[in-house]
């Protein structure tokens, strides 16, 4: 068996029962594996209408076909759920070394359901499978976890497991591995901390199936070839992390700030991946078999840690009207130790800052530091509170959407499908706007990176103000993402690799006979059962939206002062490229043309 | 005339966050060479904040920001 273990872990933490189901190949293979498997199997098993937070939902851990093979970043795994936070499909994706860990175990993908009585976590060894009480791990920071579970498995043991956030259902809580990467958004940690699974830990032995190992030892040549010669991929991330962004983004002006409300900052600079390379990088942080190393360590008052990246530096940063960055380095690590995602959590504290500028959050309701723009002492303490539920960190850890909507206000949530934005206005970049609001999983970058065309000029340079092809580009973009996603690569390999080089990679490893058309189509097909889920789940094509802010407000100042999103003039076209309704809905034509009916 | 040009990543390697250059009506590469860059170098260029053009030539109060091939969140 190639690239496929032909193996499926189904544990159910009520019973403790576990089966290892056979995977039906034909099936992992029209989806390939991680997002699109996990979502035709939660279509298959779950109810999309079920309480996300409930027994009935399921969590899934699935690796690519490529996790944990000689490829270039071939160790990622996504978590697919029913999101508590966006009610749509959760997919979220981590990079660090579980997933191929968990490969090595000899499965595919995990299928954890129903609820445990008691905190647990799971001690898989190969073969073997150990439910352990996880009662004195309750409570611990995502450090101090890992490091007791390693001092009892084995430094070679990989762990993934929730923080408090997850523990106490924050809807913006994260799975965390190695520490400090995360399945983050979508509030897949409260899903698992809803089912009082606190950790996984995996050790495994047995090596992946290679189809072809010379035919792969030479894509793997072309590919890291490939990767190095690209400046981004070879020069620009290595050298500065997804942080070089803070500096491009300002100067195009597109850079949200105060819960943007702005969107340039003449302060960037101070919180940039120029300014944290001289004043706290020790070290890159690579993830498995990864040859860009993105991953920042850093070193804050002698203490190290994982650096943040792009997104944390504005969420934390220029969104809360802040640019100390040795204060936004310390809320990214206790995001990190808490299960947060970082985008959420700023952003979120963000839009309650809003509401206190307007003054709908009164005073005496923040019990703690000052919920104000620029107040530097509130993160870190508020964002410790929205892990806990503390105060009024109760309402921040349900997000912005219902945060803003219980002081009659969600139109100040800058999220799509109540998932918040990232760092990048669609104001000033028309083709990114309509790939947030179209995302099957809310507001989200990494479902379609338009701004590598329209900022980066990544595979060409296209202009970020026009409207001609953006449709075609937001829809080529998410469903060559979505192949990305389920094989097991990182998306960052795509600054520097094609649909082609997928393609031979999955081949050489698998022995099928991708091209890069089935790339595409296999993502189109991913993208669509998404869709479907959403749509059974009772999130309406009407939520394919974007804030009324970003539609109707210009931007007040810099250089893409007056601009707004024209979202109305995109959609049309849109759903007429992927062969829906003009309401936005999958045709049984399409449906069944990709096989999904 | 002075043009402003912020500079970004590895071009502030020995020179800075900023220079400033004084030419009358100058294009965009000859502004790059007087400060020993060249178009190739460039991976984005802003005039303005907005896309801009190597051949383009500038006026009174424009600034330029440029970007080495950097990278994606």
């Amino acid at each position: 068996m190639y690239g496929y273990h032909g193996k499926i872990l189904r544990i159910n933490l009520k019973t403790q029962e576990v089966k290892v189901d056979a995977l039906d190949l034909e099936i992992a293979k029209k989806f390939i594996g991680g997002r699109g498997l996990g979502t035709k199997f939660m279509m298959d098993e779950v109810d999309p209408k079920v309480d996300a937070l409930s027994p009935e939902n399921k969590l899934m851990v699935v690796t690519g076909p490529l996790t944990g093979t000689a490829t270039p970043t071939g160790g990622r795994y996504m978590v697919v759920t029913k999101s508590p936070l966006t009610g749509t499909i959760a997919s979220s994706n981590s990079g660090g070394f579980f997933g191929a860990e968990l490969k090595f175990c000899g499965y595919d993908m995990i299928i954890l359901e129903d609820k445990s009585e008691e905190p647990v976590y799971l001690n898989i060894v190969d073969d073997q499978v150990e439910f352990k009480s996880a009662t004195h791990l309750w409570g611990k920071l995502v450090g101090e976890v890992t490091d007791e579970l390693q001092a009892e498995h084995g430094k070679k043991a990989k762990v993934m497991t929730i923080g408090p956030a997850g523990e106490n259902l924050s809807l913006l809580a994260a799975i965390m591995n190695e520490k400090d990467r995360a399945a983050g958004r979508s509030g897949v940690g409260a899903v698992m901390g809803s089912k009082n699974l606190k950790a996984i830990v995996v050790k495994g032995s047995k090596k992946v199936g290679i189809h072809d190992a010379d035919a792969l030892k030479a894509v793997f040549k072309d590919s890291v070839k490939k990767i190095r010669e690209n400046g981004v991929t070879g020069e620009g991330l290595p050298t500065y992390g997804t942080a070089v962004l803070v500096n491009i983004i300002n100067e195009n002006g597109v850079y949200p700030v105060k819960n943007f409300q702005g969107a340039y900052d003449p302060d960037a600079d101070k919180i940039s991946g120029e300014s944290l390379k001289e004043q706290f990088l020790i070290r890159k942080n690579p993830c498995y078999r990864c040859p860009i190393a993105c991953g920042r360590w850093c070193e804050v008052d002698g203490k190290e840690m994982a650096g943040p990246e792009y997104e944390t530096l504005w969420a934390f940063g220029s969104d809360c009207g802040i640019t100390d960055l040795k204060e936004v380095v310390l809320a990214n690590d206790w995001c990190n130790e808490l299960g947060l995602d970082t985008i959420s959590a700023g952003t979120t504290l963000a839009a309650a800052m809003e509401l206190r500028e307007l003054d709908l959050v009164k005073a005496e309701e923040i019990d703690g530091q000052p919920l104000e723009f620029g107040n530097v002492n509130a993160i870190v303490e508020w964002t410790k509170k929205m892990a806990y539920r503390e105060g009024f960190g109760d309402k921040l850890a349900l997000g912005s959407y219902r945060l803003t909507e219980m002081y009659g206000r969600p139109d100040l949530s800058m999220s799509v499908k109540k998932q918040e934005l990232p760092a990048y206005d669609p104001r000033g970049i028309q083709g990114q706007g309509l790939q947030y609001a179209t995302s099957n999983r809310g507001g989200c970058h990494v479902r379609g990176y338009l701004i590598s065309p329209e900022i980066l000029g990544l595979p060409e340079k296209i202009d970020k103000n026009a409207l001609e092809g953006k449709a075609f580009w937001a829809k080529a973009f998410q469903d060559l993402t979505a192949s990305i996603d389920s094989a097991g690569l990182c998306l960052f390999t795509s600054f520097a690799l094609g649909a082609d080089d997928y393609a031979a990679l999955i081949n050489a490893v698998c022995g099928t006979d991708h091209t890069g058309d089935t790339i595409f189509e296999a993502g189109e097909r991913i993208w669509n059962i998404e869709k479907m889920f959403n749509l059974e789940s009772g999130v309406a094509p009407s939520e394919d939206k974007l804030p009324r802010r970003l539609l109707e407000d210009e931007i007040p100042d810099g250089p893409s002062k007056g601009m707004v999103n024209q979202l109305d003039k995109l959609l049309p076209e849109y759903y007429e490229l992927r062969g829906w309704t003009k309401g936005g809905i999958p045709t049984d034509e399409r449906l069944e043309q990709l096989g999904l009916k | 005339m002075k043009i402003e040009v912020r500079l970004f990543a590895t071009f502030r390697n020995g020179r800075g966050k900023k220079v400033v250059v004084e030419m009358n009506n100058p294009t965009v590469t000859e502004v790059l060479q007087s400060i020993e860059i060249t178009d190739e170098d460039v991976a984005i260029l802003l005039v303005n904040g907005q896309d801009g053009r190597f051949d383009q030539v500038l006026v009174e109060g424009d600034y330029l920001s440029i970007f080495p091939p950097v990278g994606g969140g």
